[in-house]
């Protein structure tokens, strides 16, 4: 009796999953799947679920694992297309011989959070801030903050330093910022995914923007680098940077969309903004970059990730400043529309 | 009742009944799943440990041994050594057994020397196993937003006033030694407790006759008798509780400030093994996952040299419960 039960149930989930896929198989589907990048992963999840309502029939799957896997799954074939905070290296493009088209999508600023109570507005020029995550600027009333700060009462307070305990790309604009302003800061942090910082009691580092933002809530007298958008949401204050030209800018649409005014796009569609030119540019800022293959074996793939791209570059914009990203220039979106019919 | 009893031994309603051919095959069956099962799961032990160690063999020629007393992780001058990240995990897990080892075996006397009525006993051993089911990671949050602040105080007051004693040399910033140590002595804590309380539940009624017969206090039964008694187990608590604390991995990347850093002090910010390899994994380069993998092997052999002194301590003490 039990048997026969057991029978009959394993037979009904047999013919139930037969019909499932059956189901499955008949839409005729395009399935595109990406990884890489997490800094533009909230607006990119966004965009493809907007994308694949609009159009019936082609479903985009993303995945956020980080910039460096997404750069592994491109060149071992297992996604469609992937997404970089660090573009693709020359090396990297070279082991994939059907060709990269790498494409900004869009692009994101870098802000210094802080946690210091009753300081609403803090501004920290070009010579302190790489210090202060050098190590050598240890205290919040530090005369060079001080004098950058006219009727602003600084704490006799230890600065805790908050870095990103695991490899990503905010680490390495932030770090790449800083290593193109400070030649202290280049030689013996260096900029990379994780930057070698200093092994200072100070200085802690935690996973993610969450992590990050978490923790320099959690800790006065605390400073540490994350996300705009990020920042944005979860309400921390935000220091004014000192840029080029000696202003200090706020983090923010403007302070970014000026920064990227003042770089050219080169013909790889690969540029960095270390240090952007302009009086109101904010500086750091840095594209975000989408990666494809220029030769496709199903045409129809092909032809859904340039319909993708050009819903981004349309709709996508729109939404970018809400979601705590920069707009691409319109000059870059015209670049990117041109250079996404390589994508075959 | 007892005719129920006589049932069975009269006429033909016996349950007793020679095997059919089918049970034979259901016996044959059952025993070939098990052994295929057990089979499996060495085999997958060997599997993984193969993949590892495979993977960790170019860093492991080129590193060296140096790999393993060296203090600097610099990714970008590929620069690797784990020594900070040894003293992490062996110092924080330490400590986690220092209190959570304490606490739990309290515990485990508590639950099980009738201080209390039945009901309330089991209620509350329910509620310890229950710590068990908490995700790393929620551990984690709750130490940031509810731990962190909550130890400050007490902290810069150490800090501020036996800062000489080197435990207390540095003033904590918010993630540190201590927090992550507290968190994880709360995680070991289920483990220990149970462990420890099925050990004192099994010394022999007769023992516990015994001691109390020879006019003992309660106190005295439970500290001289009850305690040496189980110590085997409750060692084998300790050393299983240990091994939880070495592999805790999600927690302590959120609260012990993952620095690259060596110091007594317990407020100081350090790193531990799996905390590297949870947050660099993702992002590595060939060698690195190489380098990592490596730092996995390392790990690996910290927790086999931990289970086997632990199972020579309960060999050489013995086990209560065998006595």
């Amino acid at each position: 009796m039990k048997k026969g039960i057991f029978v009959k149930t394993a037979a009904s989930v047999v013919a139930a999953a037969f019909l499932w896929s059956g189901a499955a198989m008949a839409a005729d589907q395009i399935r595109l799947t990406g990884s890489g990048a997490s800094f533009p992963a909230p607006i990119y999840t966004t965009w493809f679920k907007q994308f694949s309502r609009a159009n019936k029939g082609i479903q985009v799957n993303y995945q956020s694992k980080g910039s460096g896997a997404g750069i592994r799954d491109f060149i071992n074939h297992t996604v469609d297309f992937a997404a970089s905070d660090a573009a693709m290296n020359d090396e990297e493009i070279t082991q994939v011989k059907e060709g990269v088209q790498l494409l900004p999508m869009t692009a994101g600023e870098i802000v210094l959070s802080y946690n210091l109570k009753g300081v609403d507005s803090l501004n920290l020029p070009r010579s302190v801030y790489p210090g202060i995550f050098l190590g050598k600027i240890k205290k919040w009333n530090d005369p060079a903050i001080v004098a950058a700060n006219p009727g602003v009462s600084l704490p006799d307070k230890d600065i805790t330093v908050v870095a990103r305990a695991d490899s990503s790309g905010t680490s390495f604009v932030f770090s790449k910022h800083l290593s193109a302003i400070s030649p202290e800061f280049k030689n013996s942090v260096g900029f990379g995914k994780t930057p070698h910082w200093p092994a200072a009691a100070k200085l802690v580092k935690a996973p993610k923007n969450d992590g990050v933002s978490a923790t320099i809530k959690q800790t006065p007298g605390a400073i540490g680098y994350i996300e705009y958008g990020f920042a944005k949401m979860s309400k921390i204050p935000m220091a004014k940077l000192e840029n080029r030209e000696g202003k200090f800018v706020a983090p923010g649409l403007a302070g970014g969309q000026a920064a990227l005014a003042g770089a050219k796009i080169p013909e790889n569609m690969r540029v960095w903004l270390p240090d952007p030119k302009g009086a109101d540019s904010y500086p750091i800022a840095t594209y975000t970059w989408m990666l494809f293959y220029k030769k496709y074996k199903n045409p129809q793939k092909a032809e859904a990730l340039r319909k993708m791209v050009a819903y981004c570059l349309d709709e996508g914009q729109k939404i970018a400043d809400r979601a705590g990203y920069i707009p691409l220039p319109a000059k870059v979106v015209e670049a990117v529309r041109k250079a996404s019919a390589n994508i075959q | 009742m007892a005719k129920d009893h006589q049932s069975v031994w009269e006429g033909d309603d016996t349950l007793s009944r020679p095997a059919t051919p089918g049970d034979r095959l259901f016996d044959k069956l059952f025993q070939g799943l098990t052994f295929t099962f057990t089979l499996a799961t060495i085999l997958l032990l060997t599997y993984i440990l193969y993949e590892i160690i495979g993977k960790a063999l170019p860093a492991i020629s080129n590193i060296g041994f140096s790999f393993l007393y060296s203090t600097t992780w610099d990714v970008n001058a590929q620069q690797f050594g784990i020594l900070p990240e040894i003293w992490g995990t062996l110092y924080s897990s330490l400590l986690a057994l220092l209190l959570g080892g304490f606490f739990g075996v309290t515990i485990a006397i508590f639950l099980t020397q009738d201080f209390l009525p039945h009901r309330i006993q089991v209620l509350l051993k329910n509620i310890i196993e229950l710590l068990a089911a908490i995700p790393s990671v929620v551990y984690g949050l709750w130490g940031i937003y509810v731990l962190i602040p909550l130890i400050r105080p007490p902290a810069d007051y150490l800090h501020g006033h036996f800062g000489w004693i080197p435990f207390f040399s540095t003033s904590l910033s918010g993630p540190g030694m201590f927090p992550a140590a507290l968190v994880l002595a709360i995680m070991i804590l289920p483990t220990v407790a149970a462990i420890s309380q099925d050990a004192l539940l099994a010394i022999p009624h007769k023992t516990k006759e015994a001691a109390y017969g020879m006019g003992t206090t309660r106190w005295e039964a439970i500290l001289r008798v009850f305690l040496p008694t189980a110590s085997g187990g409750i060692f084998g608590a300790l050393v299983l509780g240990f091994g939880r604390a070495l592999g805790e991995t999600m927690a302590l990347a959120m609260l012990i400030g993952n620095s690259n850093k060596i110091s007594l002090s317990v407020f100081s910010p350090a790193d531990t093994l799996a905390a590297l390899l949870a947050l660099n994994f993702p992002e590595a380069s060939d060698y690195e996952i190489s380098v990592l993998m490596y730092a996995a092997v390392t790990l690996l052999l910290i927790t086999l040299l931990v289970n086997v002194a632990g199972a020579i301590i309960i060999s050489k003490t013995g086990s209560g419960i065998n006595r």
